[in-house]
């Protein structure tokens, strides 16, 4: 097995205790334990983690660039969906 | 009025055997750390190069605390000769294939957190250091065993390799075990621990663990004594050449 074969993973870092794991990038490895260490060693030499999760490539479903348009046009135009339409009473600071 | 003696004789044995252990480990990380740096633009795929340059420098991190403890750390690493190193003849021996730097990395990472676990919970000058460097050292016997295991237990090809390079460098392994002085701990304790855990690691792998002697007269040994094997000395020069071509030279 040469590591052209060897699988490509997904990389997902969770920085600080609280927060959602982000994308990180990707990497290949032989498999999923071996994947995880890799992921240290690029992604978190920084400090930046405290969880890692890989998640083979093949695993992920993604939207297709092709229907860009139908998937996220229709919400470009409908600015009443955001929460700027309401005063922020006062007092509140961190909204 | 005379002023009592000071005691310089217990103070000096006392500093030279400090200096002695943090001499000793500090060369060991030093040459580790050249070593696996070699493997920078060499090593069989990207993310592995990366984990090794990692464990390279964790190692020179734990070189230089070691050698300041000891001198000057540029003086004692770039314009030493050969015979005043005072590393194991494990770490200098050459890399090989990629089995026999796992191999290398598994017996010495093993040894190196038996032996930074105990100098952690002791009072040495050593402690401090030893305290954050047996996590480092930790995640290097992790990486060792998980490629030991997946080489050893893997294709007909790799396992023969592994199988090569554990035989090659098993007896360069007795030597690890001679006390170091200002190293206060049980070193034959350390050494039936260190053989139980590669055992262990080994079997689980499905290797054979290699029955020749760690030990007598078949065995490597005196480095810490400095006498070292032949490729040591083409390491050193290259180790070296730079500082001695250009003595202070800065960027």
């Amino acid at each position: 097995m040469t590591a052209h074969d060897w699988p490509l993973w997904e990389v997902f870092v969770r920085s600080r205790r609280g927060l959602s794991h982000t994308h990180a990038g990707s990497l290949h490895a032989p498999d999923a334990q071996m994947a995880l260490r890799n992921a240290r060693d690029l992604y978190t030499r920084r400090s930046e983690g405290v969880s890692i999760w890989v998640v083979p490539s093949t695993a992920v479903t993604a939207s297709s660039p092709d229907e860009k348009d139908s998937f996220f046009e229709p919400a470009g135009d409908k600015p009443y969906r955001h929460p700027t339409f309401y005063e922020i009473p006062e007092g509140v600071k961190h909204l | 009025m005379t002023t009592p003696a000071p005691t310089p004789t217990t103070e000096k044995t006392a500093d030279t055997s400090a200096t002695a252990a943090a001499l000793a480990l500090g060369d060991d990380a030093l040459v580790l750390s050249h070593r696996l740096g070699e493997w920078a633009g060499h090593a069989p795929v990207l993310e592995e190069e990366v984990a090794l340059a990692n464990i390279a420098l964790d190692l020179l991190g734990q070189a230089r605390v070691m050698l300041s403890l000891a001198g000057d750390e540029d003086e004692l690493a770039y314009l030493r000769e050969e015979r005043a190193f005072r590393n194991l003849q494990l770490v200098e021996q050459p890399n090989g294939d990629f089995a026999h730097t796992i191999a290398r990395q598994l017996y010495f990472s093993t040894y190196q957190k038996l032996l930074y676990g105990q100098l952690a919970t002791g009072d040495s000058e050593l402690a401090g250091l030893a305290a954050k460097a047996v996590k480092e050292v930790a995640y290097h016997q992790d990486h060792a065993e998980q490629w030991t295991l997946r080489l050893g237990d893997g294709t007909e090809e790799s396992h023969r390799r592994m199988q090569r390079a554990c035989e090659a460098l098993w007896r360069f392994t007795g030597e690890m075990f001679q006390p170091v002085d200002g190293v206060d701990i049980d070193w034959q304790d350390t050494e039936r621990t260190w053989l139980a855990s590669v055992t262990s690691v080994l079997r689980q792998a499905t290797l054979t663990v290699p029955e020749g002697p760690r030990t007598g007269a078949w065995a490597a040994g005196a480095g810490r004594q400095g006498l070292h094997t032949e490729p040591f000395g083409r390491m050193l020069a290259e180790m070296q050449h730079l500082h001695r071509s250009h003595p202070g030279a800065t960027w």
